[in-house]
């Protein structure tokens, strides 16, 4: 049976993942996904801790897949308003390189 | 049997979650990414979580996906793929994701009791549908009210920012 700790290391791993995404990559959508794996990597661990944590009678903590739909929706709501912006973007300065994106540079 | 599914489930996802970093074309990270969440799922499915395994599928896998891929065809990538790679930066970004591995190793392997394996449901039948919502609408009733102005917020939004801006000067 996998442990607990199997399934924190599987998401902590899928985090990183998504974190050699946002830190390693220059294309503003590769980015973006790098963000969703990150979500994704926090939703595991929590409803593993849910699955891990049961109630007195005996069922998973049901508040924190509850906490996990709405994460969902909240990326959901966050993808639409982020690739609004990367469109927007990409009509005024044609590329969604964040090394030509330098205007704010001090 | 299920620590062998659990494996696989988890070395699958976590190898499409590697080829959404480190393949070079948008469109094959985007696929990629579409079989990462539905590993993902089936690890849902392992922690007895089967409404979580389909709103994942439905939501993340089905209309977050195709949203991607939508947006990766009108802004018609190219000469991606012939620039050349910063080596300081992919060295420094290395650097940080190799301390947080160890870090997470460390801090994953110190306490005995995440070693605990999956305790026996009180029931095998579980509806867990109707479970979440249950807690949905009886103990987060307010914040399902708020996610609802926050989608309608969202949508406006989007429809104001791909509004062109030559439309918005002749309407003020």
């Amino acid at each position: 049976m996998p442990t607990l700790a199997n399934y924190l290391l599987v998401s902590g791993l899928l985090f990183t993942l998504g974190l050699a995404g946002v830190l390693l990559r220059r294309n503003l959508l590769i980015i973006f996904m790098g963000l969703e794996l990150m979500l994704n990597a926090a939703n595991l661990s929590l409803v593993a801790f849910s699955r891990f944590h049961l109630s007195i009678d005996g069922f998973p903590a049901y508040n924190a897949q509850t906490f996990v739909f709405f994460i969902i929706t909240v990326a959901a709501a966050e993808v639409a308003v982020g690739l609004a912006i990367i469109v927007a973007l990409f009509r005024a300065k044609q590329t969604v390189h964040v090394e030509d994106l330098d205007s704010l540079r001090f | 049997m299920q620590l062998a599914l659990f494996w696989i489930f988890a070395v699958l996802m976590l190898l499409f979650g590697g080829l959404v970093v480190f393949l070079r074309n948008p469109v094959s990270s985007a696929m990629s990414l579409v079989m990462c969440f539905i590993f993902l799922a089936a690890l849902f499915v392992t922690l007895d979580a089967f409404f979580i395994a389909v709103i994942q599928i439905l939501v993340y896998a089905g209309a977050v996906m195709v949203l991607f891929l939508f947006i990766i065809m009108l802004l018609d990538l190219k000469g991606e793929q012939t620039r050349r790679i910063n080596l300081s930066a992919w060295a420094g970004g290395g650097l940080v994701l190799f301390g947080f591995v160890n870090l997470l190793i460390r801090v994953i392997g110190s306490d005995p009791r995440l070693q605990m394996t999956k305790p026996a449901l009180g029931s095998p039948e579980i509806s867990d549908v109707a479970a979440v919502g249950a807690v949905l609408f009886k103990d987060f009733n307010l914040p399902f009210q708020v996610i609802a102005v926050l989608l309608l917020v969202a949508t406006v939004g989007v429809v104001l920012l791909s509004l062109r801006r030559s439309a918005t000067d002749a309407q003020s």
